[in-house]
């Protein structure tokens, strides 16, 4: 009997070890993909990286091509992006968690944003050149593609906000709503707050999905060759502050790479590559920043 | 059962600050002559379609503690977060009877559930200080009210603290985050924290159940001392406790009121067989 339990044990524990192996192998695929793509991307475009690239607009000759239009452009898209998503996701996120009333009209609105969530990105793009590009009168403007991203990433941001929200331990709002604060009190001072490291990394993960995004902005019909900079938001005149940059036609990172892979030229694959490299690490920059925000706000609030 | 021939009190009892002899007006009710600041009249409740509530009826004596026992599940912990109207927030759950708080029905439509709760305080069973400081965790009620004033707020800290018996502890890192504190010392603050409102009635469910013999010891000594000034209602798990901190005991089993009466009489002199049963350990 005892010797049965010893080589039962015996099993089990080669079983343990199997899996470990197996589970180590299936974490080194995906490391040695995302290694072996950023070294392909830097041993092309390494080269081409100078301060020149960066401030230089596409050109017809590729040694003298630059990304100064598509970084403008993304940086500019995301703002847009930014500010449309992060309050609405957040407010969407917040009234479904704390307010709504759990019936089937919630359920349905729940299953609704799970199921945008999956949507083809083009799909957004398709909506978004009938509904903002035709209907709203946008034209094909930073506006629109903020928009777009927005609309795109919101699902994104209110999953991100729900989750944050409800890992915040009920006793806590008892607590404050037995000192009689009000619903909306309770959610600033205390809901929000212990939920922002949460609320930001979701953000952030959504918006470096949207820095990539390329075939909503083609469908909306974003140029691929620009050779100029948007208005400047800031005027020499009163009021000091213009938005006409907003209706600005406009081209982004992953838009200038396309169109610079779909190029014969072998030199202009070597200033995609480049773009690509720029691109990969703003999106590590990204993660690092939320990885930060989320130790920080961690690190501050002790339970 | 007792009390239920209690009906209507005048509302203008609001400035009543300490219960005379002379005041008191002649009124039958297992609470003697003592005013009684909570009138639960008939109370049904419901979880659903569970009911978790039978008809209860009692009277919360004023500056007094009255403890809730019985076994977990009978009720206790329910009909006191009524009280406050805490149970609002658990979904699909639905009361009828009235509870009366000076005499207004706090289920009427017209009640201000925010008021009442600053008027009726809540301690709860695991403590749950803000991950704030304790400072900011003390003031938090005045907060909310836009008390800003550094000297007012200073001087409620103090004094919260000190009813609390917290304060000579905790004075000279009250800018420190309360999670630092042992869990006694953090019960302790989530009731200076419910103090700084001076509310008239404190509701304690549970409150030293997670607690080492020490900590309690050292919140039933100050149950004790707040009895002075704060109505108390204790639910407890721990007889010993309610015989020790309560004036009136209320023994619930299965979501009826069973027996209700000094806590003296209660211990030593059951009238319900249940209650002896339950109070010598044979069930429950």
């Amino acid at each position: 009997m005892i010797e049965d339990l010893g080589k039962n044990t015996a099993r089990r524990r080669r079983r343990d070890a199997m899996f470990a192996v197996v589970g180590l192998l299936a974490t080194f695929v995906g490391m040695i993909t995302l290694a072996a793509l950023m070294i392909d991307l830097a041993i092309d475009g390494a080269g081409r990286l100078s301060t020149d690239f960066f401030t230089a607009f596409p050109s017809r000759f590729a040694a003298r091509a630059g990304i100064l239009s598509a970084w403008v452009g993304t940086t500019l898209v995301m703002v847009v992006t930014a500010l449309t998503a992060v309050p609405l996701g957040i407010a969407a996120g917040v009234y479904l968690e704390e307010y709504a009333a759990k019936n089937w009209i919630t359920a349905i609105i729940e299953i609704n944003i799970a199921n945008l969530a999956g949507v083809p990105s083009i799909i957004y793009g398709l909506m978004a050149l009938g509904l903002f590009v035709y209907q709203l009168q946008l034209g094909q403007s930073i506006l629109t593609a903020g928009l777009t991203l927005a609309l795109l990433i919101l699902p994104i941001v209110i999953v991100a906000t729900r989750e944050s929200i409800r890992a915040i331990p009920n006793s806590i709002r008892e607590a404050a709503y037995a000192l009689g604060a009000t619903k909306w009190r309770t959610i600033r001072d205390h809901v929000l707050p212990y939920a922002t490291g949460g609320i930001l990394t979701g953000v952030i993960i959504a918006l470096s999905r949207a820095i990539g995004e390329t075939a909503p902005l083609i469908t909306i019909g974003a140029l691929t060759f620009i050779a100029f900079l948007p208005d400047s938001p800031i005027t020499s005149e009163f009021p000091f502050i213009s938005f006409d940059w907003l209706m600005s036609p406009f081209t982004v990172m992953p838009i200038q790479m396309f169109n610079w892979v779909s190029r014969p030229q072998q030199e202009f694959h070597l200033n995609a590559a480049a773009t690509g490299l720029v691109l990969m690490v703003m999106t590590l920059c990204m993660n690092a920043v939320a990885i930060y925000f989320r130790y920080r706000f961690r690190k501050r609030i002790k339970w | 059962m007792p009390a239920q021939e209690t009906i209507g009190f005048p509302e203008v009892k609001l400035e009543i600050t300490a219960p005379k002899m002379d005041q008191q007006l002649a009124k039958a009710s297992a609470v003697e002559t003592v005013e009684s600041i909570i009138e639960v009249d008939h109370v049904d409740f419901y979880y659903g379609d569970k009911r978790a509530l039978t008809a209860i009826s009692l009277d919360i004596a004023e500056k007094k503690a009255t403890a809730l026992i019985g076994p977990s599940g009978c009720g206790k912990t329910t009909l006191l977060r009524c009280l406050n109207r805490m149970n609002d927030l658990v979904l699909n759950t639905r009361v009828s009877g009235q509870i009366r708080f000076k005499g207004k029905n706090i289920y009427e439509p017209s009640t201000d559930v925010i008021l009442l709760r600053r008027r009726v305080g809540m301690i709860f069973q695991k403590w749950n200080p803000f991950p704030k400081s304790i400072y900011e965790n003390v003031i938090y009620g005045l907060r909310i009210v836009g008390v800003n004033n550094r000297s007012v707020l200073d001087e409620v800290v103090e004094k919260s603290l000190r009813r609390a018996a917290l304060w000579d502890e905790v004075k000279d890192s009250l800018h420190k985050s309360a999670a630092d504190l042992s869990g006694g010392q953090q019960q302790r603050l989530c009731i200076a924290r419910a103090l700084a409102v001076e509310p008239e009635v404190l509701l304690m469910d549970e409150p030293c159940s997670a607690l080492d013999p020490i900590s309690t010891a050292k919140i039933e000594e100050l149950i004790h001392e707040l009895k002075d000034i704060f109505t108390i209602v204790i639910v407890t798990h721990n007889m010993q406790q309610a015989a020790r901190v309560s004036d009136y005991t209320a023994f619930f089993y299965l979501g009826e009121l069973i027996e209700f009466g000094e806590t003296g009489k209660l211990f030593t002199a059951p009238e319900k067989r249940q209650t002896e049963d339950y109070i010598t350990g044979r069930f429950g």
